[in-house]
């Protein structure tokens, strides 16, 4: 898995425009604008996978003995006679309506399946970017700061390694070491088969109701069963996220300020933790929001090696049934999610750093 | 005169003793680096592996022997057997083909795609590059392990499709590149000599503006080359990309997936094999990019 950057943060508009009816309002409107528009790009993506490529969507549907008169039925009932952008329409509205559809293989509305496995998607993800930010941004600062010493060696190894190493390889090596070896961690899914459906779903966050029930005995079973594959994706958000901190600290700490800082004599802790690092919060929140959009698509790889029931277990089962509506519907929920973070985290440069102003 | 002197002559008097040596330069200027050296050697093992398969390879990739299955790791089999008794050393060596056969395509297809609609939107601007580049911009934006496995899931599984898949999810990187190195050569003198000679834009952009893209195109394919790899093995895992019985390394850590907990070397070998080239990529991109862009070094 690579959490590349996959950046979107588009090179700074110069905003003419902008100026003249006051930043707020135009940054808020260009906001929207885009978020809308790469939203039905994604839309447009969806459709053209789901209703074009197929060679035949009616056949899928009705099988190849369906005669002539059931076929044409079919072929209207799903719209599929009308021209393209009409049947485009129809999706988009579809969508907005949030109806994507009914899934084969579980027969539910796709849209209750994924709000059923979200929340686990999300808890393992939430957990992993803690993991990463709360190792990545300490490691990264001090690889920075003792440019070529041996922490700096490891943060450079780590980093590649992030970019090289299969996701899922790691999470089966982490399966065989401490789970099959030496017991360490819990196995496969969210719980114990034995305590599986003993809480009461509220948030759908395991550890959330697992102690609004009252009952830490499932908490911690949930929490060994959640360490190793957060782990795993914590590692690769870490990587990236202790590149780019690493990085951003040098180009600080050779600015003549620091140098200035030094000279008169401030402490070498205040120089990094004040001076250095202050500046680089902003571009680092760009960079955690990407790694955590990154974490929701690693997830997919991860779930799928963890049996995990989040929406990447979900879709690779739909994939494997070729259950075209699940695989839509989650494809549009992880890009949405995806493409909003992404956005959120390039706005919030964009307002926080006074020079992208 | 030595062939050296030659290639570093400093008025060179043909274009392909130019570019020979300014290929002789980057070559050395490599060589000063030790983990481009590290990553370009295991790039040549790869290709030569990948040559060389028949001859390397103690057993067939796919001849089964029942008998002698789920082996661990012995003089015999270097990396064990899988459930079907199948040499993994073997496999793995059968499988640099199809690893380098996945990138080498989608670096064919997406680089020069992305480089066309970067140069086109480049040149013309305006509203040509607006709807261009805003077409890019969604794709950048999204997921592309997602788009891919979308994209396979439509199309079909199989090795053919994964590498469509691949290649359409990333090609927009490589136009947003072309179009920055677009936008400061458009104005360049050179450029307007050639338009006022009568040039068509058509062969304004391929003679004359492609060509000064190239090295910052190589650069990002060969870092970019990683994630191809992790992408692919990851819709071998599925069960997308490449089907059984083809040696692809994906695949094979699905298959050792059902025996990871005692037979850990079906699964782990084969990834093994996936680190070491995508970390060969990267020292090679890395290098690359110090010694042909080094503005951007550290980035």
């Amino acid at each position: 898995m690579s959490l590349e950057p996959q950046i979107a943060v588009t090179p700074v508009h110069s905003p003419s425009s902008g100026r003249k009816w006051g930043r707020g309002v135009s940054a808020v409107f260009g906001f929207a604008a885009t978020v809308f528009l790469t939203f039905l790009g994604l839309l447009a993506i969806t459709f053209f996978i789901g209703r074009v490529i197929p060679i035949d969507p009616v056949l899928a549907v009705v099988g190849d003995r369906a005669s002539n008169e059931v076929y044409e039925a079919a072929r209207v009932a799903m719209g599929l006679d009308q021209p393209l952008p009409v049947q485009f329409f129809h999706y988009v509205v579809n969508v907005f309506s949030g109806d994507l559809g009914q899934s084969v293989s579980t027969g539910r509305a796709v849209v209750d399946d994924l709000s059923r496995f979200f929340p686990a998607t999300l808890e393992m993800a939430t957990i992993g970017i803690i993991i990463g930010v709360a190792l990545g941004v300490p490691l990264g600062v001090i690889a920075a700061s003792r440019q070529g010493s041996v922490i700096d060696q490891i943060i450079r190894v780590v980093g590649l390694l992030g970019y090289s190493m299969p996701a899922f390889w790691l999470g089966l090596v982490g399966l065989a070491l401490f789970y099959a070896r030496l017991r360490w961690v819990g196995g496969p899914g969210r719980l114990d088969i034995f305590y599986d459906g003993l809480v009461s779903p509220v948030t759908g966050l395991l550890l959330v109701d697992s102690l609004l029930a009252g009952e830490p005995e499932i908490f911690w079973n949930a929490v060994t069963h959640l360490v190793l594959p957060a782990s795993v994706l914590g590692f690769f958000s870490l990587a990236y996220i202790a590149r780019m901190t690493r990085s951003f600290m040098l180009d600080q700490l050779s600015q003549e300020f620091v140098t200035t800082a030094r000279v008169k004599g401030v402490p070498e802790r205040v120089v990094i933790w004040r001076h250095a690092f202050n500046p680089i919060r902003v571009p680092l929140i760009t960079v955690i929001g990407l790694s955590y959009a990154g974490l929701l698509e690693g997830s997919v790889m991860i779930e799928t090696v963890f049996s995990w029931p989040g929406i990447g277990n979900y879709l690779t089962t739909a994939l494997l049934n070729a259950d075209m509506n699940a695989v839509l519907g989650s494809t549009l929920v992880i890009g949405a999610v995806f493409i909003f973070i992404n956005k959120v985290s390039d706005v919030l440069y964009r307002v926080l750093d006074p020079r992208a102003r | 005169m030595s062939t050296r002197d030659w290639l570093l002559e400093d008025s060179p008097t043909s274009r392909w003793q130019a570019n020979a040596g300014r290929a002789y330069r980057v070559f050395t200027a490599m060589l000063r680096n030790p983990l481009s050296v590290v990553g370009g050697v295991i790039i040549l093992v790869l290709i030569l592996t990948a040559i060389l398969a028949p001859w390397i390879a103690p057993y067939s990739a796919t001849g089964q022997d029942l008998a002698n299955r789920l082996a661990p790791p012995s003089e015999a089999h270097w990396m064990g057997t899988d459930e079907l008794g199948r040499d993994i050393f073997s496999r793995v060596i059968w499988g640099s083909q199809i690893t380098l056969t996945i990138v080498g395509l989608v670096a064919l297809i997406s680089a020069p795609l992305g480089l066309l609609v970067g140069a086109i939107a480049g040149y013309f601007g305006g509203w040509t590059d607006r709807v261009l580049m805003g077409f890019t911009d969604i794709f950048l934006s999204m997921p592309k392990l997602i788009l891919a496995l979308a994209f396979v899931a439509a199309l079909g599984p199989g090795i053919n499709n994964a590498i469509i898949a691949i290649a359409i999810t990333s090609w927009p990187a490589y136009a947003r590149i072309a179009r920055a190195e677009t936008l400061t050569i458009r104005n360049a003198e050179f450029i307007q000599a050639v338009q006022l000679q009568g040039a068509s834009p058509l062969r304004v952009i391929v003679q004359h503006v492609l060509p000064l893209c190239t090295s910052s195109m190589i650069i990002r394919v060969t870092l970019d080359m990683a994630g191809v790899i992790l992408t692919a093995a990851g819709l071998g895992f599925i069960g997308l990309g490449a089907q059984p019985p083809l040696p692809e390394w994906g695949a094979m850590i699905s298959r050792g997936r059902t025996f990871i907990l005692d037979q850990w070397w079906v699964a782990t070998m084969p990834g093994f094999a996936i680190i070491i080239v995508s970390l060969g990529f990267c020292f090679l991109g890395d290098g690359l990019r110090d010694v042909l862009d080094p503005k951007s070094e550290g980035k």
